[in-house]
């Protein structure tokens, strides 16, 4: 196997929680990212899912360098970029952009389109005056905007226009890889799928990698070669995309599964809908053991107490691997 | 709760701290010698030493301020280079003038400015709310002093040359020598006083009984079936009085102070009026008792707003 | 809650209105040139400055310099100021000077005072609070506590104790204006900023590599410009007001050159029988403090018109109570 492209670590992301009065001390973390590997091969999509609040975007801030981490390595082609400094980080900042999920909070609103896509030039001082422009508005014809909407504010676009804004500063340096922090969650469901269409389009022209994350597991099935499973700080289950849906391991995923809006609602067997009990822990204070225990249909006194680890089977292809002391059978149903 | 106050006192008293040594310094910087400027111009060398040896002027600058720190934690504020008052005295001989001004004021500016603001904001764009729109901008812009000069050049000037004999041109009077001359001395001062403040208080019950109105709760409250009169005040006013009360303690502790303007103008013989004294006389150590006390007033209604806003709305948490 | 209760919850696309918004500056002119009452105040404004400006032109007109004395028939035989007359149009003052002229000078001192500690207070307001609030941590805490003993001061107390120091002059009067005006406005924008670095497009300039100083600059800055053009031009009248009480307590501007706070404190003895010796001055300091809140309001209108003009919040500490 080649160098990948994008290797996580055993990441680990604590929040302080401070509190005190004349002295403020740490009583306390948030523990967002715990202790997450996985790696992306160039030309693949890595599609991310799990819960809002299970760490999948503090991930992402981790991977482009947004939040320090507190321990852990992430690497680009084989080179540690964890702890470089804004300079040294300079060049793999070309490589590695990001799109944001709110396209209203993602784009200045003082500022005009232009400036906004031109960002990554003036940045990085590349292309500048009448060439910048030019390079911006064949960005923007890209992504399916008028160029000639050059100089108007964010406010005078719609939701989807907005978020193709986004995807054209992205990409405007060429990067190799994009990671899109749940792109179209925030879009109207009649506009998600214009969105997705163009990263696909977008991906194929450019040879992108890119890592999708997202809390609708059909949305990622639609773009991901691979995906990872997410749960409270924790990856649970990684598997190609078709492995992972035709076979869950982790009775997480197995639930998350059976929730998903099915294509034909006719068709669907209410009765394998599994609902799990209780809402999300607390990253503050995680359950000991597999995280996932307190809500699990299969736990038992084993999981509260001992960490499952990422394993794999002899029964499945190589890339495919689930952190569970008793994980389903292929094909066995979560009941 | 104990905690929240004991670090807003430790926090007052640094700020107190700080500001004794900012008075302090500036006047030891300053290319000033207050010595010379009691001894009169026409001292001679040897009396301006002896002025600046009895006056301890001629100490090290950090004795001087040891001396005055470690007679403020005892309350003793030193002696007046001038009237070889103790500043103590002076501070509390003048200090009722400045509580009856302020206090009397305040019940003016509040009752005026909540109503007025209460009014234009149940009826919004409404002629009563445009006329309050007017008198608040013209009391913003209104300078205290000129004020007082409109009130005393119609209420006393104007009135007494037609016979009417209202108001004395200035002064004051105790309470507790005549409390109708105590009321006649200064009621034109609390109009002065208040106009201002009244501006802005009923431009801030407007604008947070506004916000208010448009909360779901009050939605609720109406479509209960409750009268607009209860509305407004049970539910409305309530919350919507929080930022007033905030700016009612803060403008009452800078106004202990000293409210310096009015006081010049009538002639009141208060905190205000003794610092635009002392400052002329060059009179150190009474500049440095005013700035305190008035720092402290300050700082000390700053606690008791934060303790209030936490009465009046439970969501704050003293933390 | 099931998973698919949580997959449908509903995103809202949160958009504060505080940013919301083309700030294309002609939308807002357009608006601020319907509003009549701004625009008279602007007119206003602008004429008192073009006064200012032609003084010299005025005082030829007049026949007077600011500190000539008509020692012909500049005050009565009793020595009392001189009311209207053809010799002097507005009247004299005790020392036989015109009031016209003396109180058109005085615009230039009400202008360049408030202009010049509006400028200096809001430079050094926008850079403290944009500093404070984008670092937050230490930089936070020590800044915010200094502009929290700045407003703990009294104002006005230790204005005059200061100049009775330094001695009065005008850039003093400058400084000390500035220097107790600078931390409200700092609090203001430290707020500001603390909610907008936390926004996504802060975190996409940063990921793009962008330097602190550039996202406060061409990211964080844009957006409190309407915060801070309503607060400086809310500042110029409170600073002429603040100017004109020192000069009247003696400490500001020193006569001979005349300020409208001089000029009335002069009339002090007199204005009992020469009403026009405070009524001229003080119409002119009421008429462009008037124009400037008028106008303030006006701008404020045009950048947030959805608000339904809740003051409130903006303005709890505004600093009317130095002047008291």
């Amino acid at each position: 196997m080649s160098v990948p492209l994008l290797e996580v670590r055993d990441v680990v992301k604590h929040f302080p929680v401070r509190s005190g009065t004349l002295i403020r001390r740490q009583v306390g973390s948030v523990h967002a990212v715990d202790r997450v590997s996985l790696s992306v091969q160039r030309g693949e999509t890595f599609g991310l899912v799990g819960e809002t609040g299970c760490g999948k975007s503090t991930l992402a801030r981790c991977v482009t360098g947004l939040h320090p981490v507190t321990s852990g390595h992430v690497l680009i082609d084989g080179e540690e970029i964890t702890g470089l400094g804004r300079r040294a980080m300079r060049p793999y900042r070309r490589q590695l952009q990001m799109v944001f999920q709110d396209p209203y909070g993602s784009l200045n609103p003082r500022r005009h389109v232009g400036a906004i896509i031109g960002d990554p030039f003036a940045i990085n001082r590349v292309a500048g005056g009448a060439d910048r422009r030019r390079q911006v508005q064949e960005l923007m014809e890209l992504v399916g905007l008028n160029p000639e909407h050059y100089n108007r504010f964010p406010a005078e676009f719609s939701g989807g226009q907005r978020q193709r804004i986004g995807v054209a500063r992205a990409l405007a340096l060429h990067p190799s890889l994009v990671i899109c922090d749940e792109p179209v969650s925030a879009l109207d469901v009649s506009v998600q799928a214009q969105i997705i269409n163009l990263l696909e389009d977008l991906q194929a022209e450019f040879g992108l990698t890119s890592v999708f994350i997202a809390h609708d597991l059909s949305v990622v099935r639609h773009v991901s070669d691979r995906v990872g499973v997410m749960y409270l700080g924790k990856l649970v289950e990684t598997a190609d995309t078709h492995e992972l849906y035709a076979g869950p391991r982790h009775p997480y995923t197995a639930a998350l599964l059976s929730a998903a809006t099915p294509p034909d609602p006719d068709l669907a067997d209410r009765s394998e809908r599994v609902i799990l009990a209780g809402d999300v822990p607390s990253p503050i204070d995680p359950p000991s053991g597999c995280r996932f225990h307190p809500r699990c249909p299969r736990a038992q006194a084993v999981c509260a107490v001992d960490e499952p680890v990422l394993t794999g089977a002899p029964d499945a292809p190589p890339s495919h691997q689930w952190a569970c002391h008793f994980p389903l059978a292929p094909g066995e149903r979560l009941t | 709760m104990t905690r929240f106050l004991l670090r807003r006192v430790l926090f007052g008293v640094l700020v107190l701290w700080l500001i004794s040594v900012a008075t302090f310094v500036l006047f030891f910087v300053a290319p000033h010698d207050p010595a010379r400027a009691i001894a009169g111009r026409l001292a001679t060398p040897e009396t301006v030493a002896l002025v600046r040896h009895r006056l301890g002027l001629d100490e090290p600058v950090l004795v001087q301020y040891w001396h005055f720190l470690t007679g403020l934690v005892h309350g003793d504020l030193g002696y007046s280079f001038y009237s070889s008052a103790s500043v103590d005295s002076l501070l509390v001989s003048r200090l009722p003038v400045t509580i009856s001004l302020t206090l009397g004021a305040a019940v003016i500016w509040v009752v005026s400015g909540v109503l007025i603001g209460v009014l234009s904001a149940s009826r919004p764009r409404s002629p009563v709310d445009r006329s309050a729109t007017v008198f608040v901008l013209t009391g913003l812009s209104m300078p205290t002093f000129l004020l007082g000069l409109l009130l005393i050049y119609f209420f006393f000037f104007r009135a007494h040359l037609n016979g009417f004999d209202w108001f004395p041109a200035g002064g004051y009077v105790p309470f507790t020598q005549s409390p109708y001359g105590w009321f006649q001395h200064l009621l034109l001062p609390w109009i002065t006083l208040a106009l201002v403040s009244a501006a802005v208080y009923s431009r801030l019950t407007r604008g947070s009984l506004l916000e208010t109105l448009g909360e779901d709760y009050i939605r609720t409250a109406r479509s209960k079936g409750l009268s607009e009169r209860r509305v407004l005040f049970r539910h409305g006013l309530r919350s919507a009085l929080t930022p007033v009360v905030t700016q009612f303690g803060i403008d009452v502790g800078t106004l202990l102070g000293g409210a310096i303007v009015t006081e010049t103008v009538f002639g009141l013989p208060g905190l205000g009026q003794l610092a635009v004294q002392s400052v002329t006389n060059q009179d150190l150590p009474v500049i440095i008792g005013i700035v305190l006390m008035a720092a402290a007033f300050i700082v000390l209604a700053n606690i008791v707003v934060d303790l209030a806003y936490a009465v009046l709305d439970p969501r704050v948490r003293l933390a | 809650m099931t998973l698919t209760d949580l997959q449908e919850v509903a995103r809202d696309p949160d958009v504060p209105a505080a940013i919301e918004g083309r700030s294309t500056l002609a939308l807002v002119w357009s608006r601020l040139r319907s509003d009549r009452v701004a625009m008279a105040s602007a007119f206003v404004i602008l004429a008192i400055i073009a006064v200012a400006v032609a003084a010299p032109l005025i005082a030829h007109a007049a026949g007077w310099g600011p500190t000539d004395q008509d020692r012909v028939a500049g005050v009565t035989p009793q020595g009392l100021p001189v009311g209207p007359s053809a010799r002097h149009w507005l009247g004299t003052d005790n020392l036989g000077r015109d009031i016209l002229v003396r109180t058109v000078y005085g615009a230039r001192i009400s202008l360049i005072v408030g202009v010049a500690a509006t400028a200096i207070a809001t430079f050094f307001g926008m850079v403290a609070g944009l500093v404070s609030g984008y670092y937050g941590g230490a930089v936070d805490t020590l800044l915010a506590r200094f502009m929290d003993v700045v407003l703990s001061f009294p104002f006005l107390l230790f204005a005059i104790a200061l100049v009775s120091i330094v001695g009065p002059s005008l850039k003093i009067s400058v400084i000390v204006i500035a220097f107790f005006s600078w931390a409200g406005i700092g609090r203001v924008i430290r707020g500001q900023t603390l909610s907008l670095r936390e926004k996504e497009f802060v975190e996409a300039a940063r990921s793009l590599g962008a330097s602190d100083l550039r996202i406060m600059v061409v990211d964080v800055l844009p957006n409190l410009v309407a915060p801070l053009l309503v607060l400086g031009t809310l500042l110029v009248p409170t600073a002429i007001v603040f100017e004109a009480t020192l000069s009247f307590l003696g400490l500001g501007v020193v006569p001979p050159t005349a300020s409208w706070g001089n000029m009335i404190s002069d009339a002090l003895p007199f204005y009992s029988v020469a009403w026009w010796f405070v009524a001229v001055p003080g119409a002119a300091l009421l008429t462009i403090t008037l124009a400037f809140n008028l106008l303030g309001d006006g701008v404020r209108d045009a950048l947030d018109p959805g608000a339904e003009r809740v003051f409130a919040s903006r303005r709890r500490r505004r600093a009317h109570q130095d002047t008291t």
